[in-house]
């Protein structure tokens, strides 16, 4: 049997970009080396806590969303809460409203980045076509 | 005796219409609380980082029940403060 579920955890802001992947994929692989797919995953970067944990006021965010059997939960949490990377951490399981709300937020966070990447695209292209522009109009003069 | 209709006003008298109170939940079609938008859910805290009751948003009891589970979710992770002043 598998459930859908959720996990939200924080690492220290002491990390490097670097350090705080790989931090990532070793949650990454205890999932997938216990059977566990993993249908989605969000980085919010480093954010400003509401309140000081652990005597650190910022830290970085880690969405994960995956399908799992529920005996493999117990196994991840204890992986975080031994690892000393993470100040913070909570699992969900998603019911079906919740696994509707997390499709949706998905799409919207997919087409959001579409859009900026269309966007950029586009920017690049007016500043390609400016450029022409410009190269003609000093050939003109 | 003088009539009823004989006492006047310079100004109308404002008779307060009570607004009825909907739960914006139901009414928006919205089933799942997301602990994870902390922005939406300050709409249901006081300055303090309270929880409102229910007497004053006019949610249903159904989700009343879940939001305050996602607020402490949210709460738990750093999202919204435990205790503080001025949160708006």
């Amino acid at each position: 049997m598998q459930n859908n579920y959720e996990a939200v955890f924080i690492m220290t802001p002491v990390l490097s970009d670097q350090q705080m992947k790989e931090a990532v994929d070793k949650f990454k692989t205890v999932l997938s080396n216990g059977g566990a797919e993993i249908v989605h995953e969000e980085n919010w970067g480093l954010k400003k806590l509401a309140y000081p944990v652990n005597h650190k006021s910022t830290g970085f965010y880690q969405l994960l969303q995956f399908k799992s059997a529920p005996e493999l939960i117990k196994k991840f949490e204890t992986e975080l809460k031994r690892d000393e990377r993470i100040i913070r951490w909570l699992t969900v399981s998603l019911d079906k409203h919740a696994l509707e709300y997390a499709s949706k937020r998905i799409q919207r966070l997919s087409g959001q980045k579409a859009q900026q990447e269309a966007a950029q695209t586009e920017a690049k292209a007016e500043t390609k076509e400016q450029v022409a522009v410009e190269q003609e109009n000093n050939k003109e003069e | 005796m003088p009539e009823q209709s004989e006492i006047r006003y310079l100004t109308p008298p404002t008779v307060e219409i009570k607004k009825k109170k909907y739960c914006r939940f139901k009414k928006n079609g919205i089933k799942y609380i997301d602990y994870k938008d902390p922005e939406f859910l300050k709409k249901f805290l006081n300055e303090q980082g309270k929880i409102l009751p229910r007497r004053i948003t006019g949610t249903s009891l159904k989700f009343q029940r879940k939001l305050s589970v996602a607020i402490k979710r949210a709460r738990h992770l750093a999202l919204l403060p435990y205790v503080t002043d001025l949160l708006k």
